[in-house]
């Protein structure tokens, strides 16, 4: 009975427990507890519905037994309920973490307010993934990005406010953007469903308004998904907000936003109209190519290790990106299998980097002179994610890269090849500034003298790392779910 | 015990042994003896492999696999037994030497020099036995970044540059051009397995397949092929059983050894023959021979004069790898054998020269081996097998990489190696007559005797085992014979 409302449960329990969550403001404690509870709720939520399509295929629920495209759909099929584990899962480590971290960072008053934001936010991202019609993902869209706008005003440093306004501005023209590609395509096709949208879209023969509804509906996704050069909201957001939202940010929000540009081009347009008439791939191979290289050397120049991160973070949707603008089925599975080992890597080094603002009070690259030795186990982990995102074998960016230029081997396109392994370089060098201060460095004189984070920051934060080394050295299982659903959306049959 | 749980127990025991260190790191006398002992274990766990090998077996070992078709795995034949067999051998006497070197300099983190100096040692075990590329590629990649701590040890600004250009080169060059090439084989011939005759014949020809090799050879910076040598002298600063071991043996090796693994089980000596240009390739260590051998001259350093001879000296495995002759790969893989023997004799004379009395260059050598006579006898017998005259290894290789090149006509690689012997002479004759025949400077009040008896004693050893292995070559031999060509 139960088992049957999962997809319904899988939106239904972050977005009744949101409520609750600030019913409990007296006591921030509780109101943790409760959100970490719903975190891992729809964890195995999502474990339960993965398990589910790879055995009995997609899954199409109709709200309220109101059938589509009359009723509202919930649809779960490879690709999505891949994406509903990767942002679950991180939810389910990053809530636990939020506690002490927010203690310190985030004023008495407002903290049951940011765990109540946060679990809204698990809301909408999971929505947005989850749901079957194009409006509903977007009022999805904007719970997640309202929500996601207030955590990062809660951030101690006051630039946070102006962060937070940045983002909200440049958030809301990419979501008025989107509604008014979906109005077009709403007057084109009289239907809001995806099927139905994937259906009669091939149908309607070039017309322009279609061009137009596709031109909207990419620049904005591209907007939320910090696609270069829309991506100046992100240093920021990331480098001011609370650690545990940025985490939780890092390496959630952009993924979901990836898996709707993924949606709307190969389900809902079709890899005919999106590659073949529009050639998105012309767009988006230069444009990932000049983010992956620009923002890797901006990364290099970076004070503040957060922000160094964010825009690392950039570079990395750039090699999602990449692998779209590919355009094979490899380069598609580089693109989901990033979505899962970039969430891993991202989600180690912002834990990371909070356990680091929890001691020191801030992430700047000269006050982590010589923690090494004072914060051996932290550091280690940073260290492990960070070799991941250079690349380094037996951990899970190897995995992604190694993919990703077997692709672009496919294509026999050796200058993206040149570039990913030149942006490799560079991410090595910006992660290893971080060593060298960390390690080879001595603490500086008037610095205090600080100990290991505590545990409860600890565990979450070598969960992520030893999952990198896991899904490093055993990527079967990720590399199978993400090359599935690579195969189905480019078969044309995903809806 | 069964070829595959030695396997295991060779890869395991570095990492015990830096495990004990840690272990112990308060007592010294416990944390050096545990050393000794774990590399004790491990020369005898890698002459059990020996012997299975030398019957002919061949063991196979799959760790994990990471994606179909892309594992960490390993597979015991000839040419990496002979590897293993080397740093296996010394290591226990390089740890003897350790203790006499960082007790008598009394150096600070010597914990930390331990641990990292183990896990290096676990890195040339995983290069050695590596079954394909990619697992190659990782313990070669573990060997580098090990090995950063101990070239930066001292911690002063000097050391930190040094280890700067050092990690700089070498994973400038691995990442950037050495994955890319495992890649390029990877989507050719959909395998990076190690095998007999190479698996590109047929797949990749023409000049693709000489650019492959270009990038091989530079992408493995750790060979030293000039332009990409720079790291090796900027390693110097490194206490001295570093630069012994790893910068003579195990790293500079890992190197040479992986250049002629990759040449005769990837890419295969026939399809390299066939390869346009591949006849001008052995140019490039030729070249890097004549030039690093008159740099060598002109160095007053001793170290930097045994740096630049090393450089040198494995460009003679290359050079003999790149001639694509049966006899010149033989003398090749050798080369790697006689080279370790004498050059780790002489990195420790050095060493043993700068404990006893403080002195780095050459021209404050001036009858020092009246002071210091065994030193000076190994460092002598040392620069034989460098020159390559009998009774020393260094004799041996040479004779097999002349024979190779006279095999395929190229006697212009005949003049490079009968130069660079005149050139090596020219470099160390001026050290042996200096510390035997010139008169000590008046105003030396100092007085100063042997250095320390765990360093006199392990230099002593590698001294004996260069001119034993002129006398007993057999099991080289054998080893050299079973490389499938």
């Amino acid at each position: 009975m139960i088992a049957s409302h999962l997809p319904a449960l899988q939106v239904v329990v972050p977005l009744l427990g949101a409520p609750f969550c600030f019913l409990l403001w007296r006591s921030p404690r509780l109101s943790w507890l409760l959100a970490t509870l719903i975190s891992w709720l729809t964890f195995a939520i999502s474990i339960a519905l993965l398990v589910t399509v790879n055995n009995s295929g997609t899954i199409e629920y109709a709200f309220g037994g109101w059938q589509a495209p009359w009723g509202i759909e919930y649809v779960v099929d490879q690709l999505n309920a891949f994406v509903l584990l990767i942002v679950s899962g991180i939810a389910a480590v990053v809530f636990p973490y939020s506690w002490i971290s927010v203690q310190q960072e985030v004023e008495l008053r407002q903290q049951s307010l940011f765990f109540t934001s946060m679990v809204l936010c698990l809301a909408g991202l999971l929505g947005i993934t989850i749901a079957g019609d194009a409006f509903n993902l977007f009022v999805l869209l904007e719970i997640s990005s309202l929500s996601t706008y207030t955590m990062i005003s809660m951030g101690r440093d006051r630039r946070a406010l102006t962060a937070s306004f940045q983002y909200l501005i440049m958030g809301t023209i990419g979501a008025t953007f989107i509604i008014i590609g979906v109005g077009i395509l709403f007057m084109l096709t009289g239907s809001l469903n995806m099927q139905d949208l994937a259906q009669r879209i091939p149908e309607l023969d070039q017309s322009r308004a279609l061009h137009v509804a596709f031109g909207f509906l990419i620049t904005g996704i591209g907007l939320k998904l910090a696609m270069f050069p829309l991506h100046l909201w992100l240093p920021n957001a990331y480098a001011y907000a609370p650690s545990a939202a940025s985490a939780f940010i890092a390496s959630t929000a952009t993924k979901v936003a990836v898996y709707v540009m993924v949606r709307y081009l190969f389900s809902i347009f079709g890899v005919n109209f999106s590659f073949q008439t529009i050639h998105i791939q012309w767009l988006f191979v230069p444009v990932s190519l000049f983010a992956i290289l620009f923002t890797s050397i901006v990364a290099l120049f970076q004070r503040d290790i957060k922000r160094m991160l964010a825009y690392s973070s950039v570079a990395q949707i750039g090699y999602m990106l990449l692998g779209i603008g590919l355009f094979n089925v490899t380069g598609l599975t580089a693109t989901l299998l990033h979505l899962f080992n970039h969430a891993l890597m991202k989600g180690a080094l912002f834990l990371a980097m909070g356990a680091v603002c929890y001691r020191i009070g801030n992430t700047f690259i000269d006050s982590m002179q010589g923690l090494g030795k004072q914060m051996p186990w932290t550091m280690a982990a940073f260290v492990i994610g960070g070799l991941s995102i250079v690349g380094v074998p037996l951990t899970t960016g190897f995995i992604s890269k190694w993919v990703l230029i077997q692709a672009a081997v496919e294509r026999g396109w050796w200058p993206v090849i040149i570039v990913i392994v030149v942006a490799s370089l560079i991410a090595m060098m910006y992660i290893w500034r971080v060593i060298e201060a960390v390690y080879l460095q001595s603490r500086p004189e008037n610095a205090k003298n600080v100990s290991e984070a505590p545990l409860s920051l600890l565990i979450p934060v070598w969960i992520l790392a030893l999952a990198n080394l896991y899904f490093g050295a055993n990527a079967t299982l990720s590399s199978e779910l993400a090359g599935n659903a690579a195969a189905t959306l480019f078969s044309g049959t995903g809806f | 015990m069964a070829p595959e749980i030695l396997l295991i127990w060779a890869l395991a025991l570095p990492l015990i042994g830096g495990g004990l260190t840690l272990c112990f790191s308060r007592i010294p006398n416990l944390r050096e003896g545990s050393t000794i002992v774990v590399a004790l274990a491990l020369l005898l766990v890698v002459s059990q492999l020996l012997s299975h090998t030398l019957n002919g077996e061949t063991t196979q070992l799959t760790l994990f696999e990471m994606l179909p078709g892309l594992s960490l795995s390993f597979k015991i034949e000839p040419l990496g037994m002979m590897f293993a067999g080397i740093a296996a051998l010394l290591w226990p006497i390089n740890s003897l030497y350790s203790i006499g070197y960082m007790r008598g300099n009394k150096e600070e983190n010597q914990t930390r020099f331990y641990l990292f100096f183990s896990i290096a040692i676990f890195g040339v075990m995983g290069v050695a036995f590596a079954g394909n590329l990619l697992t190659l590629f990782v313990f070669y990649e573990v060997l580098t970044l090990s090995t950063f701590p101990l070239v930066t040890h001292k911690g002063n600004e000097n050391a930190l540059a040094g280890g700067r250009v050092y990690l700089g080169i070498l994973l400038t060059t691995s990442i950037g051009l050495l994955l890319p090439a495992i890649i390029w084989i990877w989507s050719v011939a959909g395998t990076t397995d190690f095998t007999a005759g190479g698996i590109l014949y047929g797949k990749i020809s023409g000049i693709p397949l000489t650019v492959l090799t270009l990038l091989i050879i530079f992408g493995v910076g750790k060979a030293a092929v000039m332009p990409v040598h720079r790291w090796l002298p900027a390693a110097m600063v490194a206490p001295t059983p570093v630069s012994a071991l790893l910068h003579a043996v195990a790293v500079v090796k890992a190197g040479v050894f992986s250049v002629v693994k990759i040449v005769v089980y990837i890419i295969g000596v026939d399809t390299l023959t066939a390869a346009p240009w591949a006849d001008l390739l052995w140019i490039l260590p030729g070249f890097t021979i004549i030039v690093a051998s008159v740099v060598a001259l002109n160095q007053d350093n001793l170290k930097k004069r045994l740096a630049y001879s090393t450089i040198g000296q494995l460009s003679y495995v290359v050079l003999g790898t790149l001639l694509i002759a049966p006899f010149s790969i033989k003398g090749a893989a050798l080369h790697i054998v006689a080279h370790a023997f004498g050059k780790i004799t002489l990195f420790f004379a050095a060493g043993s020269i700068y404990t006893s009395c403080k002195k780095t260059e050459i021209s404050q050598l001036n009858g020092i081996g009246w002071r210091m006579p065994f030193t000076m006898s190994a460092f002598t017998i040392g620069a034989i097998s460098m020159i390559g005259l009998p009774p020393a290894a260094g004799f041996l290789s040479k004779w097999y990489l002349l024979l190779g090149a006279f095999e395929v006509d190229q006697i212009a690689a005949v003049c490079v190696i009968i130069i660079s012997t005149l050139l090596n002479t020219a470099y160390f004759m001026p050290v042996i007559h200096a510390a035997w025949f010139r008169k000590e400077s008046n105003e030396s009040v100092l007085t100063y005797g042997e250095a320390p008896w765990p360093i006199v004693g392990a230099l002593l050893l590698t001294a004996t085992l260069t001119i034993l292995l002129f006398l007993f070559p057999s099991i080289p031999f054998s080893l050299i014979s079973a490389i499938p060509l």
